[in-house]
């Protein structure tokens, strides 16, 4: 598995691990992708999910698995995640754009409507985002969940943004 | 004049902490001792959600953990001294304690616990290279400390040794705290700990060098690190000349690994395995996490480097055996109590990453059933301890 | 510049420990009550603890919870204080400690 190699997933070894939404759904609107592939003893994600889409039950060693048709993109995973390896994305946002939800653990925050550098997985800068959201409620525990608006073809690339100094 | 206690737990991490908080909650009256100036132990440094099952803290922060076992502890009736140094352990369940006073003083204890539960936890490996020695290289334990605890960065330009788990969260969290890490360095072709925090620091832009070694710590006028000369290394994890390159840097963190600290252990004759996945030598033990020795009880990673939830739920179990011990539980509570954390410990064992930490502890508790069966009564030392290294 | 974290997202660093003053190398330095002196003096910027006996080499920071001696120091006359698990105090003075127990290590 190259992931253990490099540090970082490509799309290609994502979908063989796991079971991503159908291209039917992710148009639908909002969806998690939830990028965890190794079988370690984790289970928040399941409990976070207020619909019951997330399934690891016993051992919790199981890899999580997504019921596309029950998420309603809501994000609750995003930052209950301690692995920070769940995202949202929403491919129905426009012709041309998508957005991205991330967990960002990182001060400081991006501004709403600002226009931040996107990276990928491999921290490389892919591009420029708008930032539609800065989530950070009391329940997420400090860790912000941040959307931003990106070109479609960037939507399975863009996993985070570049992080500043204060 | 000695002090007389039901339990002595040496050690107020995650395992101290559970464990005085068993043992406290049966009845038992219990002095935890720690030699720093705080409870908790590693947790407070740790400042990330845990993994894990919901119902062992998974998803709450290393602090928060570490919180709620103080103010449990401290409502259960432990007795809890700081900056207390067991320097100690003698023949009749003795323990000296080496006390800070208020106004700066030492004054030395001696206290008889009728069990005595040794949570020392571990310390960290070093690894030696030319200038390893120089103001900037420390443990990642020690970078971790003064970001998390202190509040304070070791330097502005970290290089990191290792990536396992350790190098890979104390890396995430420098930048959390507003340093750079410029590089992660790991001699195995891989990485070695969990591919999500690896991914974390990934995305924040880290450069992962496996199959490289750090050769040289190059140092200033005054000689503070300045510079990490790293290269590529062979199979046999020797550097290939040729290869070298320096990265700018005022900090080297080493995150090589743990060992168990079992000093104390050792001066009671307990027995002892040599467990590698484990970090080496680590006192033999039983289902009740006692050792070869008696009354003499461990927990956490003094009895194998694992991970805070392991050893809060091995604190436990070592807390409900000394109170079943001391007759303060019946027989039935205790095993059934006991068999609830076992479960719990053996689900933090399972899947790839915890097999072969579960097959070391099995071989442990094999090797004590054949080697040892039941505890002894401490010998002396000199004496004829039977399986003692 | 100071190497304090002023602002992080998990944390809560704002610090209300009252600032005292504490002497060191005969230079005053700004601490917090109750932290570490190493913290300190890290903090100020201050890396070098300590000096070798036999090679006048310079040690620092390296552990961080009172195993390794490597920042040990003379605190108030006295020389091998652990700088990582001793607690500042207004007024301290610490000097750099050059071998077993002479202060003055800086030239």
């Amino acid at each position: 598995m190259a992931l253990i190699d490099t540090g970082y997933l490509t799309y290609r070894e994502l979908m063989e691990k796991q079971k991503l939404p159908t291209e039917e759904r992710f148009l639908q609107g909002p969806v998690a992708v939830v990028e965890c592939v190794q079988e370690i003893p984790c289970n928040p994600c399941e409990a976070a999910c207020p619909f019951g889409a997330i399934h690891v039950g016993e051992p919790i060693t199981n890899l999580p698995v997504l019921s596309a048709e029950k998420c309603k993109g809501c994000g609750a995973c995003v930052a209950k995640c301690p692995g920070m390896a769940i995202f949202v994305i929403d491919k129905s946002y426009s012709q041309t754009k998508g957005s991205v939800s991330f967990p960002y653990e990182y001060y400081p925050l991006p501004e709403v409507g600002s226009t931040v550098t996107v990276v990928n997985r491999q921290g490389e800068a892919v591009g420029n985002g708008k930032v539609l959201r800065v989530q950070n409620p009391v329940s997420f525990d400090h860790t912000p969940v941040v959307t931003v608006e990106v070109d479609l073809k960037l939507i399975n690339e863009v996993r985070s943004m570049e992080r500043r100094h204060s | 004049m000695i002090l007389e206690k039901d339990v002595v737990v040496v050690g107020a991490g995650p395992a101290g902490l559970a464990a005085a908080i068993e043992a406290a909650k049966a009845g038992a009256a219990v002095l935890l001792v720690d030699l720093n100036l705080k409870a908790g132990g590693q947790l407070f440094k740790q400042i990330h959600k845990f993994f894990g099952s919901r119902a062992h803290y998974s998803g709450t922060r290393g602090y928060d953990i570490g919180k709620k076992l103080v103010k449990e502890a401290t409502e259960s009736q432990v007795e809890i001294w700081l900056q207390s140094t067991a320097v100690g352990v003698f023949p009749g369940n003795k323990v000296s304690i080496e006390r800070i006073l208020q106004n700066g003083g030492k004054k030395l204890y001696t206290v008889h616990g009728k069990t005595i539960i040794l949570a020392t936890g571990a310390s960290e490996n070093v690894v030696r290279f030319k200038g390893w020695t120089r103001p900037g290289v420390m443990g990642a334990g020690a970078a971790q400390t003064m970001v998390n605890v202190d509040h304070v960065k070791p330097g502005q330009k970290i290089v990191m040794l290792g990536s396992g788990n350790v190098g890979l969260i104390v890396s995430y969290q420098l930048m959390q705290a507003g340093c750079d890490v410029v590089a992660l360095v790991e001699a195995a072709p891989k990485i070695g700990g969990y591919a999500v925090h690896a991914a974390k620091i990934r995305r924040a832009g880290v450069p992962i060098f496996t199959k490289h070694t750090i050769v040289e710590a190059l140092g200033d006028a005054e000689g503070k690190v300045s510079g990490a000369v790293i290269a590529e290394v062979d199979e046999k994890f020797q550097p290939i000349p040729g290869t070298e390159q320096t990265i700018p840097c005022d900090t080297i963190t080493l995150a090589a690994g743990l060992k168990p600290v079992v000093e104390l252990t050792r001066l009671m004759n307990c027995a002892s395995a040599f467990e590698p996945v484990l970090g080496g030598f680590i006192p033999m033990h039983n289902q009740d996490m006692e050792t070869s020795v008696q009354g003499i009880f461990v927990a956490g990673d003094a009895t194998g480097v694992e991970e805070a939830s392991v050893a809060l739920e091995e604190g436990r179990i070592a807390g409900v055996a000394a109170a079943q011990a001391l007759g303060l539980l019946s027989q039935e509570d205790a095993e059934s109590q006991k068999q609830f954390y076992w479960n719990r410990v053996n689900s933090l064992r399972s899947g790839p990453f915890g097999e072969k930490r579960l097959a070391a502890k099995q071989d442990v508790l094999q090797c004590y059933q054949e080697q040892i069966h039941t505890p002894q009564p401490e010998v002396m030392i000199g004496g004829l301890a039977s399986g003692a290294d | 510049m100071s190497l304090r974290v002023k602002n992080h997202i998990v944390l809560d660093v704002k610090d209300e420990r009252k600032t005292v003053t504490i002497t060191v190398d005969g230079k005053p330095v700004q601490a917090k009550e109750g932290e570490p002196i190493l913290s300190s003096l890290l903090a100020a910027g201050i890396k070098i603890n300590r000096y070798t006996r036999r090679f006048h080499e310079p040690r620092g920071l390296f552990c961080a919870i009172g195993q390794c001696t490597d920042c040990v120091m003379v605190v108030n006359g006295k020389p091998n204080v652990r700088t990582c698990v001793t607690p500042v105090q207004e007024g301290m003075v610490v000097e750099t400690q050059d071998g077993l127990e002479q202060k003055g290590g800086h030239k």
